[in-house]
């Protein structure tokens, strides 16, 4: 597992969730925290592609051998593509969750919304509060 | 760290799936000193504890263990546990912890028709349950102890203590739970992680338990269902009188209306404990344990289903969160090497 880690280019929501904005559309994923909480992630239910989403609503299940979690929409949007390649691997999300462990790719219905996500150093503030 | 019967207990250290795969192909080992321990013993030992427990006790040599079901008066399951019989007219039964004390009150009053002590001696054990098929030859090695046989107990010196070993488990794999002296455990447990043995928590101990079916008391079993519709019945001797004998014979005889059944998920989904289990679109039921099993990269779990739908092969629907998931009841163990 790799180690605690928040990217600068990345914007977060309080539920642990990461959004990579480009442009008119955003990749969406859970923290470092999110998947160190749940443990080995064995099963990603993802949402159909053509799915709306809302923001600070489930749009997807992540779970591990102990847990299962709602995964919440840090913006809203239209979901474009999902990660496939956790179907076989889900794993990935805990080995990089900014990267290979990636979830649903969105085109974004409010770009105005992104003004209230947090910077990832109010994120990881927030997570010293806990 | 969670709370368990007010016991602080790591669901996992390094990971369930790594922690899993230790005990099925090395050696892992559990600290499960929460577990209790109460001493049978007297002339009267081996009558009073044909009364209380749902096995032949008579059928246990010295150095021999035993499961069995501790049975209210309506055959319903208080607990379920092992006994070990330490010598002539001394038994200790060990119980599981969320029930200790209420075993122990149910034993007493039972125990006042006999010439036997009932003592609580949780306290004198800490219980390390060291599982795996290597288990048996890295304990060996590192205590240089002579272990007992598989369902037999042998008293032991570990660390120069006194402690007994026992040939049981709770993972389908071969191994031995060591029941030692609380002083010297934490240097016992040093001892057997330097040798390589991988410390597991809660949550391999239940995915391995589940695997093979072994029910949880407090999910699978419980005051509420009688050892019959748990699958229990061949620990249950209605013979030798037990109390609640009557009511399990009656339970073999006339059938019950549910019983539990293992099932595994066909496809996505990890069925979790409440969720309900359909049949054409009827309830027929509700999962009392679910997991994911490391070992098939399956969801897995048990279910008290309607008798007649758990039959091995059945295919039935579980409802996780909303979502309907095909499963099929599936034949003791659901893991086998």
């Amino acid at each position: 597992m790799a180690d605690a880690s928040y990217p600068d280019d990345l914007r977060y929501h309080p539920e642990h969730d990461w959004a990579r904005i480009e442009g008119e559309e955003a990749t969406f994923g859970i923290t470092w925290y999110a998947q160190d909480s749940l443990g080995e992630v064995v099963f990603y239910d993802p949402p159909e592609v053509g799915a709306t989403i809302a923001k600070d609503t489930a749009y997807a299940e992540v779970e591990s051998v102990k847990a299962v979690s709602d995964v919440i929409a840090p913006l809203s949007g239209e979901i474009v593509a999902v990660n496939e390649g956790l179907a076989d691997a889900p794993e990935r999300v805990n080995d990089d969750p900014y990267g290979e462990g990636w979830l649903v790719r969105v085109r974004l219905t409010d770009q105005a919304e992104v003004e209230g996500l947090l910077s990832a150093a109010d994120y990881r503030k927030l997570l010293e509060s806990d | 760290m969670v709370d368990f019967a007010g016991w602080e207990m790591p669901v996992q250290y390094e990971g369930i799936r790594e922690e899993h795969s230790a005990v099925r192909t090395h050696a892992g080992m559990f600290d499960v000193s929460h577990m209790g321990e109460v001493e049978v013993e007297g002339p009267g030992a081996l009558a009073f504890l044909q009364r209380v427990l749902s096995n032949d006790v008579a059928a246990v040599a010295v150095g021999g263990a035993q499961y069995s079901c501790l049975c209210g008066e309506e055959g319903g399951v208080l607990d379920d546990l092992f006994t070990y019989r330490l010598g002539g007219d001394r038994y200790l039964i060990v119980t599981n912890s969320a029930n200790h004390e209420s075993d122990l009150a149910w034993l007493g009053r039972w125990s006042r028709e006999f010439d036997v002590a009932v003592r609580d001696v949780a306290d004198r054990y800490a219980m390390l349950a060291v599982q795996g098929p290597h288990a048996r030859r890295i304990l060996t090695a590192t205590l240089g102890v002579e272990l007992p046989a598989r369902m037999r107990v042998a008293h032991v010196r570990v660390g120069r203590r006194p402690a007994l070993a026992c040939g049981t488990g709770y993972t389908g794999e071969d191994g031995v739970e060591l029941l030692i002296d609380p002083e010297i455990a934490p240097a016992i447990w040093a001892e057997l992680l330097d040798a390589g043995v991988v410390p597991c928590g809660l949550g391999a101990r239940d995915t391995l338990r589940l695997e093979v079916c072994f029910p949880l008391h407090g999910n699978d079993l419980s005051p509420d269902r009688n050892p019959i519709e748990a699958g229990l019945g061949w620990c249950c001797k209605e013979e030798t009188g037990f109390v609640g004998a009557e009511a399990v014979a009656r339970a073999r005889r006339e059938g019950t209306a549910e019983k539990l059944a293992p099932f595994t998920i066909e496809g996505a989904g990890i069925p979790r404990q409440g969720n309900p289990v359909l049949a054409d679109d009827e309830e027929v039921g509700a999962v009392t344990s679910g997991t994911f099993s490391p070992s098939l990269e399956i969801g897995i779990g048990m279910a008290y289903l309607r008798a007649d739908l758990a039959a091995p092969g059945t295919e039935i629907e579980i409802d996780v969160r909303g979502k309907r998931r095909n499963g099929r009841v599936g034949s003791k163990p659901l893991y086998a090497r």
